[in-house]
């Protein structure tokens, strides 16, 4: 047995000697180092971000201003302009389907959670490295080799998918239905498997890393709340992708082994299919399972990122800290039981649509928790309005003015009118798209010193915020109006009917604030890229912040921190207490430090610190 | 990069599982939630009407016993492993790989009595499908079982798997345990709900 301990200690000795001498393929390609993954996660997710934005300012165009010739585009489109300058109709809906896949699954769900997942948790919660640097890695390439199958099937000649992002059958399950249904559908359905995959592992090694590698000290009640809503979203992730897997599942075998789930009583062109016996409600069932968390997927990481840049810089601890947690667990848990919201018209029964009804306005309630809380701990702020500052104000107003429009959907009789209009378009935008992509920029605003060791340009991130809060708002706002004038969502064009002429105007205006906006953000990629060399060097702890990863030098080598992993003694949340010396005290600060800010309670901690053995009392 | 430092082990941690049996259970945990959802998806389509009464292979009991003997084993298998009886590990494992294989077989030939009895995968009513599917996808998680299983029985004849070793025979022993309880689920499932 002896040999065989001392050939595992080769072994081991071996990897680290590897891992030493990296070379460029190991160091930035195919790293296991959680920085460098997340901002692969983050490269490749801004990269997408600007093409999903491309397709939406496309169908905007053709939206706003369906009479004018769009022949310009025929380098990039190529056929898919027509002879006549106009956009192809099936390609308008590869648009929206492509717009709505990208930014759900591979902005807000890869690029987010990917991005902050990997790059905080092993800081804030003092580990050398996620706790398998592997399979850390296989996520990413399973990400990136997802993304390489859907940009390619961009380009194909049927078209990508084109059935919504939400991919409902018959529609998606027929090769023939439309051109999009083809080799495109094909496309998605095997790149989303290869998504969920790497969102899978990156998940288990989230869920397995907050558990146990968390530093001495750092107990659950003291995780910042950007960890707990890493945690949970890991966890909704977990027990909701493998839901969407079961639906692509059966959706690949009616279409390609032709079995009939989600298929019956079909007639193209006037010959019956074969296909008895299926229910395409079904899929919706089993799609919306998914789909809802999914929403909250999205969303909670932002929230958490939110939290923590609003503490920080309203330099104030956050109010509530147990209800927040609280809420995002109940909001994860409340997320599996409202799919049907997105069903009212399936013609499922009245009396489990009320069921759903209330379940669904349910969720309100911790979320206006969440909301309250943000504003209580902004009230009376000595503010700082960073960049990241203000785009997470900017999350929480359009958490609130998204979220004030579900609770009109969330009651079945209005949604009857609402559901597949505009209206919805508007909520889901404000509530999950901007919300979540606001929580996104805050998060690169305020950790990019500690991801590049240099600091972004603040004026231009302020010119950046303004133009997109304001253009959020102009595009979306005027949207909510459409909707309730009854415009269908994923219409080509609506100059056939004479009863929405009137809103031809406010259409345009809407498109021009999308272009605006859209052009903004270059702003913000400009600058990115420009400071990650150019940028001023960043102090070692830019915004006076509390938690771990600002106790690591400039740039933190593989292992993060140069020597000791620090302990933690305090919650992150000591801003502005009263008697410190300073207005913020790091949670590697024992209470021993800090008798003159100390509550009674705390003093008497003092004494199980020294129990440790760990530091010494300074008299 | 750095290399001017030494990776510190973490004093006491928190809470502390092995990582990769944790991951372990975290990942049987996704394969729950698959099954979970397609027999809700199977009893949703059941209530929704057109259904088809199917009748389910007889081979399906020989082989829930095949699985469960097959669990027995691996179980004395990881028993001897702590007690570093090494050639009782071997031959269990070994076993445990047979029975496996004869679970796989006796899975193609329940399909080959679905068929006898007309009974396809494609071109009926979803209820027949769903009953190739469930097992089908079952099987698959039990070939990557088997694979799993390989590894581990090629490293008991390396005399790598013993009493200060036990972490991947454990692994494969809750995989494999795993696997055979959902098997059992599935056909209970399906026989309370088949028609
Ligand atoms: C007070 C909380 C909320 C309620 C009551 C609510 C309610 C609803 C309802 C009933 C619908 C279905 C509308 C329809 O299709 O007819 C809907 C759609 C949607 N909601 Fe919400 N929602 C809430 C918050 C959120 C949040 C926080 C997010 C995301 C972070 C979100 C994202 C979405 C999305 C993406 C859709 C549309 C999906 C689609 O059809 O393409 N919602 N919401
Ligand atoms: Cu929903």
């Amino acid at each position: 047995m002896s040999t065989a301990e001392a050939k595992i200690a080769e072994e081991v000795g071996h990897d680290e000697h590897h891992e030493h001498h990296g070379n460029f393929f190991t160091n930035y390609i195919f790293s296991t180092d959680h920085k460098v993954i997340a901002k692969q996660f983050l490269i490749t997710g801004i990269f997408w971000a600007m093409i999903g934005g491309a397709l939406s300012v496309i169908f905007r165009m053709q939206l706003g201003f369906p009479e004018s010739s769009l022949s310009w585009l025929k380098p990039i489109l190529g056929q898919w302009i027509t002879a006549e300058g106009k956009l192809d109709p099936e390609f308008y809906l590869a648009l929206v389907t492509m717009h709505g896949t990208i930014m759900v699954f591979f902005v807000l769900t890869a690029g987010l959670s990917g991005t902050f997942s990997n790059f905080l948790i092993p800081l804030q919660i003092g580990a050398r490295d996620m706790a398998s640097g592997f399979m850390n890695m296989l996520s990413y390439w399973f990400f990136f080799a997802s993304s390489v199958i859907m940009f390619i099937s961009l380009f194909i000649e049927t078209g990508p998918a084109s059935g919504g992002w939400v991919i409902y059958p018959p529609l998606s399950a027929l090769p023939q239905a439309m051109n999009g249904s083809g080799l495109g559908m094909s496309m998605w359905l095997v790149a989303m498997a290869l998504f969920i995959v790497s969102t899978l592992l990156g998940g288990i090694n989230y869920i397995t890393t907050v558990i146990n590698l968390r530093t001495k000290g750092l107990s659950f009640s003291k995780l910042p709340l950007t960890i707990w809503a890493f945690f949970l979203t890991a966890v909704i992730g977990l027990l909701s992708f493998p839901v969407l897997f079961s639906a692509a599942l059966l959706l690949i075998m009616d279409r390609n082994f032709g079995t009939s789930f989600f298929l019956s009583d079909i007639y193209i062109n006037g010959e019956a299919l074969p296909n008895q016996g299926g229910s395409p409600v079904l899929f919706q069932h089993l799609f919306w399972f998914l789909g809802h968390p999914e929403v909250y997927i999205v969303l909670l990481p932002a929230l958490g990122i939110t939290s923590e840049v609003i503490s920080t810089n309203a330099r104030k601890p956050i109010f509530g800290y147990m209800a927040m947690v609280g809420s995002m667990i109940v909001i994860g848990f409340l997320s599996f039981i409202v799919w049907a919201h997105h069903m009212f018209v399936t013609g499922m029964n009245p009396f489990l649509g009320s069921v759903f009804t209330l379940l669904t306005l349910i969720i309100a309630v911790p979320s206006a928790i969440k909301v309250f809380n943000y504003i209580t701990t902004l009230w009376g702020a000595n503010i700082k309005l960073t960049p990241a500052m203000l785009f997470s104000i900017g999350l929480v107003s359009f958490f609130i003015s998204g979220g004030l429009t579900g609770i009109f959907l969330g009651n079945s009789p209005v949604d009857i009118q609402l559901h597949d209009t505009y209206f919805v378009v508007a909520h889901f935008h404000l509530v999950m798209g901007s919300a979540s992509f606001f929580g996104m920029l805050a998060g690169v605003y305020h950790w990019f010193p500690k991801m590049f060791g240099r600091m972004m340009n603040a004026k231009l991130g302020y010119i950046h915020f303004w133009l997109t809060f304001t253009g959020v708002y102009l595009v979306f706002f005027p949207l909510h109006y459409i909707g309730i004038a009854g415009f269908p969502r994923r219409y080509y064009s609506f100059t056939n009917f004479n009863a929405f002429n009137d809103f031809a105007d406010l259409n345009m205006f809407v498109s021009v604030a999308a272009i605006i906006t859209f052009v903004a953000q270059f702003i913000f990629v400009f600058n990115f890229f420009y400071s990650i060399w150019k940028g001023k060097l960043a102090p070692a702890n830019p915004w006076g912040s509390n938690t771990l990863e600002w106790t690591t030098p400039r740039f933190p080598g593989h292992g993060n921190w140069p020597g000791e992993i620090p302990t933690v003694y305090r919650w992150p949340y000591d801003y502005s207490k009263p008697g410190a010396k300073e207005d913020f005290i790091p949670q590697h600060i024992p209470y021993s430090e800090t008798p003159e800010s100390n509550t009674p309670e705390e003093n008497e901690k003092i004494k199980l610190e020294s129990g440790n053995g760990d530091i010494e009392i300074k008299a | 990069m750095a290399e001017s430092f030494k990776i510190v082990e973490n004093p006491e941690k928190p809470l502390s599982m092995h990582p990769k049996k944790f991951a372990l259970w975290l990942f049987l945990v996704t394969i729950v939630m698959i099954f979970a959802s397609l027999t809700s998806a199977y009893l949703v389509k059941k209530g929704d009407g057109n259904w088809r009464t199917v009748d389910l292979p007889s081979l399906f009991w020989v082989t829930s016993g095949i699985i469960v003997v097959s669990s027995a084993v691996l179980h004395i298998a990881y028993r001897a492993a702590k007690k570093d009886l090494i050639e009782n590990v071997k031959w269990g494992l070994l076993i445990t790989l047979v029975l496996g294989i004869a679970f796989t077989v006796g899975q193609f030939y329940s399909w080959g009595q679905l068929i006898d009895n007309n009974i396809y995968l494609v071109g009926g009513n979803p209820s027949e499908s769903f009953v190739y599917l469930l097992s089908g996808f079952h099987l698959l998680h039990v070939v990557g079982g088997l694979i799993f299983g390989i590894v581990v029985t090629v490293n008991a004849f390396k005399y790598k798997v013993h009493s200060k070793s036990t972490t991947q025979i454990e692994m494969f022993a809750t995989y494999w345990h795993f696997v055979g309880a959902l098997w059992i689920y599935l056909f209970v499932f399906l026989m309370l709900n088949h028609q």
